[in-house]
């Protein structure tokens, strides 16, 4: 039980970063650990006491095997992060090259 | 293979085009991949229209296709019904009529493969939320739909354009993230994730605290990929920085398809809707059409106003759908199908504005009419449609939504949907009045219509806007009250589903 | 970068290129699969971009070739799940199964990988080259 609480914990550091940092590459790190805590969050869920490890073999029995289906979609949500955080660093790096600064309350031109 | 075969279409060919319209990129000259381009969007438009013609043949209107053979709980099904095909021919249409209009607007930049690349990969990924079963399979094509508009905002790659872009990108993956954490809750508690299955099972265990929590979970991740107020920040700057089509695009159809449909389907038909949730929604569509209504009338620039006037219809979609009665949640989707084609043809006439004057001020322009009298006569059906006058369709859906308010007693809404008409009239008026009535201003005398190819894509959106009220008749109206009737019985979606999967 | 890391550069890196086609071929078999494999894959084309500078990598692997072999390994992985329809479904497994846990065996699922693997691999390479390029020109400027 404590080791959802603590992954719940991480999230929120995450959080914290995206909201209240100013420099974009912070922004993005947040993001990141938010990434990693939700993918842990969703692995943990898979757990079965004393269980072992998905993997198939001809000599094992699969009756205490953890559940692999949250490793697949957990798989999946690595590498759509992965997009993501491709796409926020190359947006990033744009930004710099066109206003000169990382510092977002400096980067306001639209308003209203 | 059988009739629900077609189902698999609407993913495989975006696909194609994507992938095939990046390979071909240097090697073919521009006008084979813009043919390309519209080809395949016609072919979505025509599959759109084939399927709701099988459908409409199928008993019990349901058609279930199992990927791989394999069955529910263990494999991804394809499920179309009348909620499905509505949504599948809104975006498809809006694609359609966009990717024609493209032709005339990307003609001068560089890259416009890349464009069209991302384009179409988006338009899978709309697709496949719509006509997907399978929970995380609609959260996978939500983050394909998500980011490959996170590029398209900033692609023409000045300074406003990639802030917008960024505080999109970020916005969108908070809200992502928050649906993420909703669907492991619901695996855990479930351990299944096919939806027809999932809803069983809610309907067997009782879940007191999963339930509620997961709930407000998808209202604040799908909220905000719908833009309702407070999740609304992210919208303005997005929309206006946006080149034009792609405007067009996300307020005529990503939000509808990524926020509004996907918590529809969920609340309405796997969880199973209580009254705090119903009244939470229509409490958040009242405060979406008040702000946006207000801040709407204060913009002066022409796709900031358009912006804002989008957040305010959302609002007045999830007001009616919050109502959860057959009359609430027939005036919301049939407003959705209003809404799509009047605020994509608003967005691509003021694409074509920004195309011939090279401004987006209403402040420095003024008399356009007379230079440009297509652009000018598709703005004004799409802004009398859009207030709400009759006889065009936007007025049919307003007033429905307003009588089923008043029908169930809840009378502050009603108030509030009307203040919310009277504002969207000021704005409109207000682009009209600056815009395109009035005198000719001395830098403008030279302008021109815009290219041909936009204007195709205007005249035909302007017909189907005029002509949208007509959908009421009672010959056409079951397009419009077969997907109502989904949503309105519930979760009895899921003993229809299993069954037609079992065939 | 310095002669130390140029020189185990040089012995190490058809190593990781052989362990990455390791993981992508065993995927149905052992952990790993099309998006691990590939992404080792990519790690040994940026270990040589690293050590040598962007000439040398962008002989071995041109920006065209990046963004053509990337659009062709969709296309690849699109026309596997194709081949389905002959066997009635959109995505099934039509090719022969033979027995579990060998490495020839469960009929499509390491084509699958295959292609994964070649697209993974090269288009997470196109990512960073046009990280290196954009940094470039922008140093030019």
């Amino acid at each position: 039980m404590t080791l959802y609480i603590l992954c719940l914990f991480l999230f929120c550091v995450g959080l914290y970063g995206v909201l209240r940092k100013r420099n974009i590459v912070k922004i993005i790190v947040g993001f990141a650990i938010m990434g990693y805590a939700m993918n842990l969050f969703f692995v943990m869920f898979g757990y079965k006491f004393h269980g072992r490890s998905p993997i198939g073999d001809i000599s094992q029995n699969i009756s205490n095997m953890v559940d692999p289906l949250p490793q697949e979609l957990v798989h999946t949500s690595i590498v759509i992060g992965l997009g993501l955080t491709a796409l926020l660093i190359a947006i990033a790096i744009k930004i710099y090259e066109k206003c000169g600064t990382f510092d977002i309350t400096k980067i306001k031109r639209l308003k209203g | 293979m059988n009739n629900s075969a077609i189902a698999t279409l609407f993913v495989i060919i975006p696909l194609c085009t994507a992938f095939l319209i990046s390979l071909m990129a240097k090697l073919v000259k521009r006008g084979f991949i813009y043919t390309l381009s519209i080809l395949s969007a016609g072919l979505l438009l025509f599959s759109s229209f084939y399927a709701l013609n099988i459908l409409s043949k199928t008993a019990g209107n349901l058609l279930v296709y199992k990927i791989g053979g394999w069955g529910p709980p263990f494999g991804i099904c394809l499920v179309l019904d009348g909620l499905s095909v509505f949504m599948l021919i809104i975006v498809n249409l809006a694609a359609f009529f966009i990717s024609i209009y493209n032709v005339g607007y990307t003609d001068k930049d560089d890259d416009a493969p890349k464009f069209l690349t991302l384009f179409f990969m988006m338009v899978t990924g709309l697709n496949g939320v719509v006509i997907t079963g399978d929970l995380f399979n609609m959260f996978v094509f939500l983050e394909v739909a998500s980011i490959a508009s996170y590029a398209l905002v900033c692609y023409r790659e000045g300074a406003e354009e990639l802030e917008a872009a960024f505080k999109y990108a970020i916005m969108g993956s908070v809200g992502s993230a928050f649906i993420f954490i909703g669907i492991a809750f619901l695996y855990g508690f479930t351990s299944t994730l096919n939806m027809a299955d999932m809803s069983r099972v809610l309907a067997a265990k009782q879940g007191i605290f999963v339930v509620p929590f997961v709930s407000v979970l998808f209202i604040m991740g799908f909220g905000l990929k719908a833009a309702l107020a407070p999740f609304h920040a992210w919208l303005p700057d997005a929309h206006t920085s946006a080149p034009a089509s792609i405007s067009a695009m996300f307020s005529g159809v990503l939000i509808k398809t990524l926020g509004i449909y996907a918590l529809a389907r969920i609340l309405f038909t796997i969880i199973g809707t209580t009254q705090a949730l119903l009244s939470a929604l229509m409490a958040l569509g009242a405060i979406s059409i008040l702000a946006a209504g207000v801040l709407s009338v204060s913009q002066w620039n022409m796709k900031r106003l358009f912006a804002y006037s989008s957040i305010e219809q959302v609002g007045l979609i999830a007001l009616g759908l919050g109502l959860a009665t057959p009359l609430g949640i027939l005036g919301a989707i049939f407003h959705i199908f209003q809404h799509s084609v009047a605020k994509s043809l608003l967005f691509l006439t003021a694409g074509s504005v920004d195309n011939s004057a090279h401004t987006r001020d209403l402040r420095e322009m003024s008399g356009l009419k007379e230079k440009m009298p297509v652009t000018a006569a598709g703005s004004l059906a799409a802004s009398m449609s859009l207030s709400g006058i009759p006889p065009l369709g936007g007025f049919f859906s307003k007033l429905i939504i307003i009588l089923a308010c008043i029908e169930k007693g809840c009378y502050f809404y009603a108030l509030a949907a009307v203040a919310g008409s009277v504002l969207t009239l000021t704005a409109m008026a207000k682009v009209q009045r600056f815009a395109f009535f009035g005198e000719l201003k001395g830098k403008f005398k030279n302008i021109k219509e815009s290219p041909f190819a936009m204007q195709v894509s205007i005249v035909c959106l302007t017909g189907i806007c005029v002509f949208g009220g007509l959908l009421l008749l009672p010959q056409l109206r079951p397009f419009v009250s077969n997907a109502a009737d989904v949503l309105l019985q519930g979760v009895k979606y899921s003993g229809l589903v299993l069954e037609a999967a079992a065939k | 970068m310095s002669v130390i890391v140029k020189a185990i550069t040089r012995i190490i890196i058809s190593m990781v290129l052989v362990f990455g086609i390791y993981i992508v071929a065993h995927g149905h078999v052992s952990p790993g699969g099309g998006f691990a494999g590939g992404v080792i894959i990519a790690l040994s084309f940026v270990l040589l971009m690293l050590a040598f500078g962007k000439g040398v990598a962008t002989s071995k692997v041109t920006r065209n070739i990046a963004a053509n072999l990337e659009g062709v390994g969709a296309l690849m992985f699109l026309m596997i799940a194709l081949l389905g329809f002959l066997g009635g479904a959109f995505f099934m497994n039509i090719l022969a199964k033979g027995t579990p846990f060998k490495l020839f065996s469960a009929g499509t699922i390491p084509l699958y990988n295959y292609v994964l693997g070649l697209k993974v691999g090269v288009g997470l390479f196109a990512i960073y080259l046009a990280f290196v390029i954009l940094e470039n020109t922008r140093k030019n400027k």
